[in-house]
């Protein structure tokens, strides 16, 4: 297969060395000067040959086009750790993209390091339903066990210790990466042998196998999960309907339409619509995505069927790309899910020598599609389409401004269709088996099923595949739920749900979701929860525009004011305007929806609010004694004397 | 050219706009205000600061993106929409450490002159006081990042008109900041002149001039005389779809 004919953006020629490439204009962005010897000291690997290799090796990949920036960026780090200043300059030079740019995107992804990281690289997985499985003492006890500070880097260099968000093993809290690869089920037990293997230095490979064995629990299956298909079945249904029907690609199109397939990542737009759209423009290429940056907390559907049905999702990319005639497809995984890459690529290149990607697909001639794994490195807001298509073309991922929609203007300006990964997999299955099969299931305005992604206080979660309109209710007696007082569902941006309202239904038309379905019974704190979502969208905001940047921070603050007993009935007035302006004003959904679990909360659960209210009448903002702590700490003081307060 | 232009209703008054315009580009070239910090009429509108939210035919708008349309229902001048203008500049304020008393941008600042304009009395939220170290690097240019409200006409100034990129943003969230294009990061040694778009855009007071602060004296700057709100025409696009009527 031509891959490189059909990535024409990718390709560079193997034998030109990005790096002996004449600085020519890139040149300008890189003054001469200033290289002197008043910089700070050096690290080991800077301008050695381990650097220079990880790099070229990176550029061979990915080639220097500016697009390849994020990529060439993650895979030098994969060889390197980190990523030092000098090897940005390289890459800068070598894309012929200014250093502020290469550097601007190193500071937005929370994956990418610009600092050394120890070598091993501790990254707990920091959603509520890790919180409520005891993470946060894990990470207290890895971290003295271990003597790093959390975020920091052990002095010996040995190892890094941090949070991410939901790293999409809810179903296995609390849950950890290593080095990238997962370790599920983190017990006390666990987190034991963890600092042990760590302090002996044992390679990862040489740690045992069941630590990384990440089981898939498939509580309940339906059409998709039981479904059979032989690779290629479902394209050679769709070349063969157009064939019957006349219409060659207007078959499939009219086929996902008549489905009424509505998107499955959780917004629920009608997937026909927005792939005729595409195929009406009358630019060239087109391009075929797969959201697989699923960052949702809460939602790991996702993770089980890359695992487990790759087959079906590149079928169903590769019917899109027939029905929309697109010849250029990518697949976006999401950082946290780098494990799963080499199996996914494994997948892709037999398919390629099956003829079911490359050129002439299924031997039909012009049927030319490929697809590409692009790795994302840690953040959120790349899952909402534009922000993704943005970090494809290898920059910040920040939401575009609409108009124009994606269906005219994606990639590089091509007209491009973003799916999510459940939503490829429907869509293969309505070709093989026809609308009117995937109609019966599930209600008359959303059909099909929906996998739902189970976990917090309940006995078994877990992936539940159910038609569509499921109550709240049955979806908790299945899962073996008790004393539940909420259900978030959709994760942080979705919905919060109380006892009242456990019989609404999952569907488009009442409780619309990516399939996250938190439990939460009686021991636990709703504000808790409401105040770990804030710090989420907090450091999830992408900055772009001026309510999420600085709203979401200031929740976080007035959530965190509110947690110390210095809040007051005017701060949650404050609350509920800030996540109302967040909503109206801003950019892309994340604003959209970050004030949504605080009032959620606030409306259904204001007690545990107003219990921690330092006062009601009012309270001042500045923290008189906080505001010693400095002192106290540069004075190594602790006494009463070095305090102010209502005692003093 | 003699066919009647278009129009869409903004407060409930006919507003005509040119096919392409946005409403604020419309609003801008009939003399009427709708408060923006990030647009500028000589680069593509971009969206960022919110201020120009609107409310059309009852949903809520960006209104320097919004594409006019025949027969749009714009609300823009209510208590409703002003009051959350209001509560963004606010945001804007604590976000960044703002002095309007000792700053040289001083009523020649966007940022004071929608504060006013919107009858912003107080900061209200709690200040964030950030870290943000000022770049008196440049023998003819100071930066004081501690103004910048992230609007990025200076990374657009020199990228679209300067041809340089010598601004750039890096980090996300509050953590994003606009940083320099040079191996040091430091202005003096990136390729900026004093003569580029980018050097004149800056709607606060983050980009300056050495030695001229105090040309103009504080009294006699140009929201001194008017405020904003009257001076809308003279954000009206430049381009040839802002011709006069």
């Amino acid at each position: 297969m031509d891959r490189a004919a059909v990535f024409r953006d990718c390709a560079r020629p193997a034998s030109s060395s990005p790096l002996r490439r004449p600085l020519g204009a890139a040149a300008r962005h890189l003054p001469v000067i200033h290289r002197s010897d008043d910089l700070p000291v050096k690290h080991p690997i800077l301008d050695s040959p381990i650097l220079e290799a990880a790099v070229e090796r990176a550029l061979a990949d990915w080639g220097c086009e500016p697009t390849s920036l994020l990529q060439v960026l993650r895979v030098t780090q994969e060889s390197l750790g980190w990523l030092p200043e000098a090897a940005l300059e390289r890459v800068s030079v070598a894309l012929d993209v200014p250093i502020a740019r290469v550097r601007g995107v190193v500071a937005f992804y929370s994956l990418l390091y610009a600092e050394p990281q120890g070598e091993y690289r501790v990254l707990f997985s920091d959603d509520v339903t890790d919180r409520m499985r005891g993470s946060e003492e894990r990470i207290r006890e890895m971290s003295q066990r271990l003597w790093v500070e959390p975020g920091k880097l052990s002095e010996d260099g040995l190892v890094s210790l941090g949070h991410t968000s939901s790293i999409g093993l809810n179903d296995h809290a609390p849950a950890l990466l290593v080095n990238g690869r997962p370790i599920p089920g983190v017990d006390a037990t666990r987190a034991t042998l963890i600092g042990d293997l760590i302090l002996a230095r044992t390679p990862l490979a040489e740690w045992p196998a069941e630590l990384f064995n990440v089981e898939d629990h498939v509580r309940r299956s339906d059409v998709l999960l039981e479904e059979k298909m032989r690779p290629g079945e479902a394209i050679g249904a769709a070349l063969e309907r157009g064939a019957t029907a006349g219409s060659g690609r207007q078959a499939t199109l009219d086929e996902i339409k008549n489905a009424r397939l509505l998107g499955r990542g959780g917004a629920g737009f009608t997937t026909g619509v927005k792939w005729e759209s595409c195929s009406r423009q009358p630019v060239t290429p087109r391009v075929v995505v797969c959201n697989a940056d699923e960052g949702e907390p809460g939602t790991f559907k996702d993770r089980l069927l890359l695992g487990r049905r790759a087959d079906m999702i590149f079928e169903g990319m590769t019917v899109a790309a027939w029905g929309i005639g697109a010849s250029q497809g990518f697949v976006y995984l999401r950082g946290e899910y780098r494990y799963l890459l080499d199996a996914l690529e494994a997948t892709l290149a037999r398919r390629r020598r099956e003829g079911l990607l490359g050129r002439s697909i299924c031997g039909r001639e012009g049927f030319d599609f490929d697809i590409r794994i692009h790795v994302g490195a840690g953040s959120y807001v790349c899952g909402e389409a534009s922000a993704l298509v943005e970090s494809l073309e290898g920059k910040r991922g920040i939401p575009r401004n609409r108009p124009p929609r994606l269906a005219e203007k994606g990639y590089l300006g091509r007209p491009t269709i973003v799916n999510n990964v459940e939503s490829y997999c429907a869509a293969a299955q309505i070709v093989l088996h026809g609308a009117d099969w995937f109609r019966s299931r599930g209600t008359a305005r959303s059909s099909g099923t929906k996998l739902l992604s189970v976990s917090g206080d309940c006995e078994r979660p877990g992936i539940y595949e159910y038609p569509l309109g499921v109550s709240v209710r049955q979806v908790l007696g299945d899962c073996g739920a008790h004393a539940t007082i909420a259900v978030q569902a959709g994760g942080p941006s979705g919905v919060c749900l109380g006892q009242d309202e456990f019989d609404r239904c999952i569907a488009f038309e009442d409780i619309e979701t990516g399939g996250a379905f938190v439990v939460f019974d009686a021991s636990r704190d709703p504000f808790e929860i409401a105040r770990h979502y804030a710090h989420f969208f907090a450091h999830e905001s992408c900055g772009f525009c001026t309510p999420c940047r600085v709203g979401t921070s200031l929740l976080r603050n007035l959530m965190d004011k509110i947690r110390d007993g210095k809040g007051s009935l005017h701060d949650l007035k404050t609350i509920e305007e800030l996540a109302g302006l967040l909503h109206h004003a801003s950019h892309c959904g994340l604003g959209e929806s970050a004030g949504r679990p605080l009032l959620g909360t606030l409306e259904r659960f204001r007690p545990a609010y107003e219990r921690r209210l330092g006062s009601t009448a009012g309270e001042p903002a500045f923290d008189l004694d906080g505001a010693l702590a400095r002192a106290r700490r540069m004075t190594g003081r602790d006494d009463p004397g070095a305090h102010l307060g209502e005692t003093s | 050219m003699s066919e009647p232009r278009p129009t869409f209703l903004l407060d409930g008054q006919e507003c005509p706009f040119t096919p392409g315009q946005t409403v604020l580009q419309a609003a801008l070239a009939a003399d009427r205000h709708i408060p923006h910090l990030c647009y500028h009429p000589e680069f593509r509108p971009h969206g960022s600061c919110k201020l120009c939210t609107v409310k059309a035919n009852g949903w809520h708008a960006t209104s320097c993106t919004m594409p006019a349309k025949a027969g749009l229902e714009v609300q823009s001048e209510t208590a409703e929409l002003n009051a959350e203008r209001r509560m963004m500049v606010q945001l804007l304020f604590v976000e960044g450490n703002h002095f309007c008393p000792s700053c040289e941008k001083s009523g020649h600042c966007k940022l004071q002159a929608v504060a006013y304009d919107l009858g912003m009395t107080s900061p209200r939220f709690d200040h964030f006081f950030p870290d943000r170290p000022v770049d008196a690097s440049h023998p003819e240019l100071l930066l004081d990042f501690n103004r910048c409200i992230l609007c990025e006409l200076c990374v657009r100034a020199s990228a679209e008109v300067d041809g340089k990129q010598v601004f750039a943003l890096a980090g996300r969230g509050m953590g994003k900041h606009l940083v320099v294009n040079s191996a040091s990061g430091l202005l003096r040694d990136s390729d900026i002149a004093a003569t580029d778009k980018a050097t004149e855009v800056c709607p606060v007071g983050v980009i300056l001039r050495k030695r001229v602060g105090f040309a103009t004296p504080v009294g006699r700057r140009r929201f001194d005389e008017r405020p904003i709100s009257a001076q809308a025409s003279e954000y009206a696009p430049r381009t040839a779809t802002a011709r006069k009527d």
